[in-house]
């Protein structure tokens, strides 16, 4: 199905995911106008974000399906199978928060409604980050997002921390945002236009990149530099991911940051694939935040301050994949974003589990004798982490492998083997997390007796861990979609910088 | 119809009742992980009769996997791996029997891990995939880690994440080169796949990356050989596993290193593994484990310890014979690594018995047993003089062999190297005369009771390896010799001494 976006029926039919999200987010603003007072309330507004996530999921699917695209014409949406395959990381990363919520929000007593729609709104910005084929697109589309996420930081407004986190999360958001905009701004002045095609188009023919673009080039790496977390943009990230509600951290390290690197693949690959400069820039930025976010996480007690390091060091390997480029590098992003929201957001659960009300720090000690209380936690548990350290048998292993592969087609050696000196380094901090829970025993009797997950969230965990283990065998469904996903990003740039 | 199904079968029984014994009650575990073992014995046994000593690979199995990336699932065994598979399953319902006792805290789990890790083991041996190796290449590792750390001795946390994090640094800078190769294999030819003979085909013309893909693959089987100086994660591991552990340890892990040394470091980089240099290091790594393994064992306290050490001797032993590529010595080497499956694997489990009784591993706690445990005693002396290569015994066979073997290419190594057997006299015959002759100090041993019949049955089939490959082992060299002599024509064609007519088995047969 081929859309004309000129036609205001075709531009609707492409946006019909984002607008079904929007339909449910104001109807179920709606709702909580009204009702947002009992614990009642709270799971209505969670099963009905549930409803409006699937409905949203299944627009998507019926895109797939229909092969619906634009093709051979300049737009401002794109659709085609990365954003459709990025969009269900989005969802499914979504779904998942949601599901880990509904204990959690009880829990902590924050009987506010507008978590979910919230939530919704965040979703939809990154639908739209992926969708996006021009810059203004991509930046309106990341502040939706980042408002709504900034206010989500922050939702546990009683507690200092959180409060600190989303302050912390919104200042320097904001620069963030100010860098990106600039960058645009230059960009916009060297080229004359803010569409990525049209801005590859122009770059392809241009001798050299004047310096007015490169400058607005090392904005924009700047600006999504500090969306992803990379070294050395990623202060923010240990005491925001720290502060913020625990479900939220697993959404802002799955989702937000699939987001950020879906729009940066698009914007490097289809505008400035010609511009040399930035493969080196990212080359390094990919060896420090590898070798950062490692060294980092070794020193951290806390599971949820080292779980946010070692997201740092995940979009290290991302970023692998990015410097790789090609076909190839992008289907490794999918295929490892796809393998990391699920480890990341299954280890999130366990921990939400083993929390308790008033989100005292939960260390790797406090583990300690786990897997005789709660086996089957702890086997969850335990999958994550040895998929997160990159073990053969789980999705994590095969997202690496892919990335390898990726690097090593792209004649990038030396990187491949950073990247897997510094996983032996992340085995140090992963592999305490399981010392502790089979190997230590426990530290008080009745330790872990009230550690238990509600049937939703053990949902969400059984999900994680079947889709892990699936994955880690048999990846081939995944692969395929992904590589159709790759070949669709790549093809849009070749075949308009041709004309 | 056997071909086509036994590596399979090998490879998911394991697994499969390995799940079984999880979910089972935990005092049926062991039962059932023993029956376990026993059948996937009795499905490997009659490997030893049809295979075909022929240089090739046989019983294979191909089925696609990962298709997008020519991954397959591709099994297969020669005289070079036919024989650590047959000493895996045959180790396996032993180290089972011996853990009878032994292990008292979460059974189920202890026995399924055991299950599994045989799956790992075997399939180590068998992938012709590199992919598939890779993989089992670290399923095996989980095993052994949680073995070593839930069921180990005090120190066990340490020993065990030292173990995992030696082993994963090998391997996964091993997966790096595995990928180049593919690639390179992948540009050159238009196939991309991790198919072994593919791979082995185009592993030409790397240039000089060949000499860091060849170091990614030493470093990998160098660590688990262990060849020194990587060897220290190996005394630590040993002496923390269970008794279990320890014989798996030493009687199959270690063999995965020499066997990927046979299997991919040299075919696939002749050039680099036949330069001066790497053999002029090999060679004095070897050595230096040899004699400084030997030492270091001769002043341990600790039973475990010493054995412990005298496992990286033997291995030094192993990679001389594999080194010096000629017919005895490669299959000398194949014969060690067997041997030493055997040998060490029943000394510690007579240390275990032991401990089990005493709970203690010095040396020093004992003394002059020999009259309270006669049989024990007796039986430890006899795997002692098989480990120290006493003719009549397997020990002797397999050392000879590499020695021999070894003189026509490295004269003044070997010479060094025979050295090592003087010293393993000297610390094996001085703790054997510690523990149980000497006279009877300590009361606590005067009340030590000796074998029992479950004992017995664990030590007996080891006894009767010991004997028969030290009395008559040309059925396995007649097995081993085609492929180790089709492996040494790939590297150093012309050198191979046409075979004596009517003796198959070359000098092996010979010896006796």
């Amino acid at each position: 199905m081929n859309l004309n976006p000129a036609i205001p029926r075709d531009l609707l039919l492409s946006l019909l995911p984002e607008l079904v999200l929007t339909g449910w987010a104001l109807v179920l603003l709606l709702f909580v106008a009204w009702r947002h007072r009992t614990v009642r309330d709270l799971r209505i507004a969670g099963w009905l974000t549930l409803l409006a996530l699937v409905s949203t999921a299944i627009a998507i699917w019926w895109l797939w399906w229909n092969r619906a695209g634009v093709r051979g014409v300049v737009s401002m949406i794109a659709a085609d199978d990365f954003r459709w395959v990025a969009d269900w990381v989005f969802v499914g990363a979504a779904t998942l928060t949601v599901l880990i919520s509904f204990t959690y929000l009880e829990r902590e007593e924050l009987l506010a409604p507008e978590y979910h729609v919230l939530l919704l709104f965040g979703t939809l910005g990154m639908m739209l980050m992926a969708a996006g084929a021009d810059l203004i697109v991509i930046f309106l589309a990341l502040e939706l997002m980042s408002v709504a996420v900034y206010v989500l930081g922050g939702f546990d407004r009683r507690r200092a921390r959180s409060a600190e986190a989303a302050l912390k999360y919104f200042l320097l958001g904001a620069f963030a945002s100010g860098f990106l905009l600039y960058g645009i701004a230059l960009v916009y002045g060297a080229t004359g236009t803010t569409n990525l095609i049209l801005i590859g188009a122009q770059l392809s023919s241009a001798v050299r990149p004047s310096a007015m673009l490169l400058a607005g080039l090392a904005l924009l790496i700047v600006g999504f530099g500090f969306k992803i977390a990379a070294v050395p943009f990623h202060m923010w990230a240990p005491d925001v991911y720290d502060g913020a509600p625990t479900p939220i951290t697993a959404f802002m390290a799955t989702g937000v940051k699939a987001a950020a690197f879906a729009a940066l693949f698009r914007v490097m690959y289809q505008a400035f694939a010609a511009v040399p400069a930035w493969h080196e820039i990212m080359w390094w930025l990919a060896v420090i935040t590898m070798s950062g976010g490692n060294l980092f996480a070794l020193g951290q007690r806390s599971v949820k301050r080292m779980l946010a390091y070692s997201s740092v060091a995940h979009a290290g390997y991302v970023l692998v994949a990015v410097t790789a480029g090609g076909v190839a590098g992008t289907s490794a992003f999918l295929v490892y974003i796809v393998a990391y929201t699920l480890m990341s957001l299954g280890a999130f659960a366990v921990l939400i589990a083993k929390g308790r009300a008033g989100e005292s720090d939960v260390t790797i000690d406090d583990l300690s004798g786990l897997a005789a209380r709660r086996p089957w936690l702890a086997f969850a548990l335990a999958v994550c982490m040895l998929s997160l350290l990159g073990f053969p048998g789980t999705a994590g292993f095969i997202g690496k492998w892919y990335i390898l592969i990726a690097a090593t087609s792209a004649g990038q050696n030396t990187l491949a083997a950073i990247l897997v000196l510094t996983s032996v380094v992340s085995a140090g901090y992963y592999l305490p997390v399981i010392m502790a829970m089979y190997m230590k025993p426990e530290p008080i009797e009745a330790a872990h007796v009230d550690v238990r997950l509600d049937r939703w969230a053990r949902a969400a965990v059984a999900v994680v861990v079947v889709g892990l283990l699936l994955f880690g065998v048999w990846p081939n469904r995944l692969f395929d979609l992904a590589r159709s996903a790759g070949d669709s990003v790549h093809a849009v740039g070749t075949t308009t910088a041709a004309p | 119809m056997y071909a086509r199904w036994v590596l399979t079968a090998l490879l998911a029984w394991p697994l499969i009742t390995g799940v079984v014994v999880l979910l089972l009650p935990a005092r049926l575990a062991k039962y059932v992980a023993l029956a376990a073992s026993v059948i996937e014995f009795a499905i490997s046994v009659p490997l030893w009769w049809t295979f075909v000593p022929d240089g090739g690979m046989q019983f294979i199995v191909d089925h696609a996997w990962i298709a997008a990336w020519g991954i397959h699932y591709t099994v297969g065994v020669d005289g070079i791996s036919l024989f650590l598979v047959l000493l895996t399953t045959f180790l396996m319902p032993l180290s089972i029997l011996g853990s009878w006792s032994y292990i008292t805290k979460r059974e189920g789990g202890f026995y399924a891990l055991l299950l599994v890790l045989t799956t790992g083991m075997i399939g180590v041996f068998v992938s012709l995939d590199l992919f598939l190796f890779y993989v089992m290449w670290e399923v095996m590792l989980i095993p052994m880690y949680f073995i070593i750390g839930v069921w180990g001795g005090d120190n066990r946390l340490y020993a065990a994440i030292k173990f995992f994090i030696y082993t994963f640094l090998g391997s996964l800078l091993m997966l790096v080169a595995i990928i180049v190769l593919y690639v390179h294999a992948g540009r050159a030819t238009g196939v991309y796949s991790f198919a072994y003979a593919h791979l082995l085909s185009n592993a030409k013309d790397l240039g000089p990356v060949a000499w860091w893909l060849f170091g990614a693959f030493f470093l990998a089987f160098a660590i688990k050989v262990p060849l020194f100086p990587l060897h220290t994660w190996l005394p630590d591991a040993h002496v923390e596993a269970p008794t279990a552990g320890s014989v798996i340890l030493a009687g199959i892990l270690l063999k995965m290193g020499t066997y990927g040394f046979l299997r991919f470091a040299l075919p696939f980089f002749p050039a680099v593994a036949l330069s001066q240099t790497v053999q002029l290091v090999i060679v004095i790594l070897s050595l230096i484990g040899i004699i400084y393994g030997g030492l270091v064992a001769m002043v341990q306290p600790d039973f475990k310890k010493l054995i412990a050490y005298s496992s990286v001797a033997h291995l030094g032993f192993v990679m001389l014979g594999i080194w010096a590529l000629t017919l005895q010595s490669v299959q000398g080497a194949l014969l060690v690594m067997i041997n030493h499956g055997i040998s060490t694997g029943a000394l510690f489990f007579l240390v275990g018995m032991i401990y089990e009784r005493r709970h203690s591993r010095l040396i020093a706690a004992y003394g002059g047993i020999a009259r309270v445990v006669p049989l024990f005693a007796a039986i430890l002396t006899m795997v002692s003089l098989s480990s120290i290569a006493l003719p009549g015994t397997n020990g002797f066979v397999g050392e000879f062999l590499v020695l021999i073997g070894a003189f026509r290419t490295y004269p003044l190594a070997t010479a060094l190297a025979t050295s090592g057997v003087i010293v393993a006299a000297a610390y094996l015959l001085t703790a054997l005369q510690r523990v149980i002759y000497n006279p009877l100090t300590q009361h606590e041993n005067e009340n030590l009771t000796d074998l029992t019949p479950r004992e017995i049955a664990v030590l007996v089939p080891l006894l009767v390896g010991i004997l028969w490959i030290g009395i008559y082992p040309k059925p396995l060299l007649r097995r081993m010799e085609p492929s180790a002599r089709a492996l040494i024509e790939q590297l150093k064609p012309g050198t191979v001494q046409a075979p004596p007519a009517g003796a198959g088995a070359g000098a092996g047969g010979g010896q006796q």
